[in-house]
């Protein structure tokens, strides 16, 4: 009896309808998965660095023994200049400085300078993973050179023996040059783009999708849809109202849920940096444009939801194709969390372009860094997928597809004969 | 000027043909009905005249405007109440007539349609509870008053009586009738057939697509030497 019941159920959920959208979004996802990379394989590699050795004492030497150990490096001479354009040839990560006098400041109880020079090239959470290895070499050179004044007979003061060298750090990001921050430091100041404005976004287009497409799912269900088609109101003024207003009802919902979120994610702020310090501030032109890239991204998800809402057969069918807009603004804020725009492969950024949700997410980031071309390109691109949604959604709701289904289903019917009500 | 002229009407879904050339007039104040077994065609034909289907071939004329090149003109002046309709749960009564009633007037004509949508629904107090409150046969008062409050020229009802008790049908007959003598002309589907015949001024028997009589419940009874429409229609389609 009960398998009887287990067999129901499972024939009535398990649909090819249920199952394609999951193998899609598995296939989607391992897809990215593949081709962002693997932090592991990644912070196993050996940085790729420049050093340039000006001091050419006990200490340096120390110094570069370790990073010649546990560094791929690609520039070792005295110029810093042309160690930095070889670095940035050779896609590395850092050029290591280390300047005239610094084995006899430590020599004379004083911590010896390192100048740092990080190229950054994203500011994604992956993008700063090579960094943070960088970050564990200067870690072992402070060791070695700790170990070396530890074995000398003469004394030394126990915090230059804790720490015994400073850095000095300049980065370089999208021809940027942001002194006194290194690129995890930048990173991290930079992470409230890189998670918070993401998710802000896909709760933004999930929680309005949710609304058009459950609109689309109850008129059916309600059997509200005939009558609202035989008014006297243009059919794009039926498409334009609904996403309007689930776009009302999405912003609200979408604004109670980040009260809470930004709460949870305030907690974890450690940064004290002000951005403007370092002339990463946005300003008035720059929200507008924030402003325009989240609402026609905000359009451009719903034109698509009311198309897809048009599949709803009843309140229930609607829940489960949100899925598919769920996943895209997944897709969208996992590449765009963990790997800047330009520092991820070439398709996966025709894919982050073609999903009109990412450019939101990337927008203040890159309009920070003076992108605007990503931005305005972004938002022109989201315009003309939003007017085409229209038209296909009002192409739809002026055809029959609305109220009769799909062309198998209309076959079908003949097969019924005098049993189906048309 | 005829209310609605279809001719030689066809309709396929995919590979089904569900109405196969069809052709019939509805005069100005005259209930025309369509009547049939499930599946004959009724509601594709009512659905194609009210601008929901697109015609696979032939013409349909409303008030001499053509569709689909008229639709909008049409939806102006037809109101259309289908079987299994419903009313937007989370309004009151007054609420969902104030909503329809906005497409159709503003200031002092938006109202007078109200209030005439009040009075066909004739649910008293409860006219300002949720619709997710009513039980049946007062939904389907609702949108009777919501079809017929607008003054269309053209109503087409599918149904119009489905699922209502004898007292509640009998009560969307009487005001059906109050709204022919005002001037509204009439398409409506049944296979009710004694409300066919208490309803109707003309009718036009449908089976499998196609319309096998029509004329007077008088002229078929007669046509088919029947006592009834009943055993008319089961006489036409032998």
């Amino acid at each position: 009896m009960i398998g009887n019941i287990i067999k129901k159920e499972f024939k009535e959920l398990f649909t090819l309808s249920t199952l394609i959208p999951i193998v899609v979004i598995a296939i989607v996802f391992a897809f990215v998965g593949q081709t962002i990379g693997n932090i592991g394989e990644t912070m196993e590699e050996k940085p790729v660095v420049g050093i340039v050795d000006m001091d050419d004492g006990d200490f340096s030497d120390i110094a570069m023994a370790v990073l010649i150990e546990k560094a791929e490096v690609i520039y070792d001479g005295n110029d810093a200049e042309e160690g930095l354009e070889e670095v940035r040839e050779e896609n590395g990560v850092a050029l290591l400085v280390i300047p005239e006098n610094f084995s006899q400041n430590i020599y004379a109880n004083h911590p010896g300078e390192i100048e740092i020079y990080w190229i950054m090239k994203g500011a994604g959470m992956m993008d700063s993973i090579s960094s943070g290895v960088v970050e564990g070499l200067i870690q072992a050179v402070n060791q070695g050179i700790s170990t070396k004044l530890i074995r000398q007979d003469s004394y030394f003061d126990p915090a230059l023996v804790l720490n015994p060298t400073t850095r000095v750090e300049t980065t370089f990001f999208k021809g940027k040059e942001i002194e006194g921050l290194s690129s995890s430091q930048l990173g991290n100041m930079l992470s409230s783009q890189s998670i918070v404005i993401p998710i802000v976004v896909m709760m933004l287009i999930i929680m309005a999708g949710a609304s058009v497409i459950a609109s689309m799912g109850m008129e059916k269900e309600n059997k509200t849809l005939e009558t609202l088609l035989t008014l006297p109101v243009r059919r794009s003024h039926i498409v334009i109202g609904k996403i309007v207003g689930s776009a009302l009802v999405g912003m609200i919902m979408a604004a109670i849920y980040m009260i809470g979120f930004s709460r949870y994610m305030s907690s974890f702020q450690i940064s004290d940096i002000n951005l403007a310090d370092f002339g990463l501030a946005l300003g008035t032109q720059d929200y507008l444009l924030v402003g325009i890239s989240l609402f026609t991204a905000l359009l451009a998800g719903l034109s698509l939801c009311i198309v897809l809402g048009t599949f709803a057969k009843n309140y229930r069918s609607a829940q489960t194709l949100i899925f598919p807009i769920t996943a895209l603004a997944m897709i969208s804020v996992f590449i765009t969390m963990f790997k800047d725009f330009d520092t991820i492969p070439a398709i996966l950024r025709v894919l982050v372009f073609a999903i009109p949700f990412s450019h939101p997410m990337m927008a203040m980031r890159a309009l920070m860094m003076d992108n605007y071309s990503l931005v305005i390109g972004g938002v022109a691109y989201t315009a003309v997928f939003t007017v085409i949604m229209i038209v296909v959604a009002v192409r739809i709701f002026n055809s029959d597809r609305l109220l009769t289904g799909s062309v198998q289903k209309r076959a079908a019917w003949g097969k019924l004969g005098w049993g189906f009500r048309r | 000027m005829k209310a609605v002229e279809v001719k030689d009407l066809v309709k396929d879904y995919g590979n089904f043909r569900a109405i196969n050339g069809i052709s019939f007039e509805v005069n100005e104040g005259e209930v025309f009905g369509l009547i049939g077994p499930n599946g004959a065609g009724k509601t594709t034909a009512l659905r194609t005249i009210a601008t929901l289907l697109q015609i696979t071939s032939g013409s349909i004329t409303v008030f001499d405007y053509e569709l689909p090149k008229e639709a909008g003109e049409v939806r102006k002046i037809i109101s259309y109440l289908p079987e299994e309709a419903g009313a937007y749960k989370n309004l009151t009564g007054k609420e969902y007539l104030n909503f329809i009633a906005k497409f159709f007037g503003e200031g002092d004509k938006f109202q007078n349609i109200v209030q005439r949508g009040l009075e066909i629904a004739n649910l008293g107090e409860r006219i300002n509870d949720k619709v997710d409150t009513y039980s049946k046969g007062m939904i389907r008062r609702l949108l009777v008053g919501r079809a017929l409050m607008v003054n269309p020229r053209l109503a087409i009802l599918d149904e119009p009586t489905s699922g209502l008790d004898v007292v509640n049908a009998q009560e969307v007959r009487r005001i059906i009738n109050s709204s022919v003598e005002a001037g509204v002309a009439v398409l409506l589907s049944s296979h009710n057939m004694l409300e066919v015949e208490l309803l109707c001024h003309r009718i036009a028997l449908i089976n499998d697509g196609i319309i096998v009589a029509s004329g007077t419940a008088a002229e078929l009874k007669n046509e088919y030497d029947a006592v009834n429409i009943e055993e008319a229609f089961v006489k036409a389609i032998k």
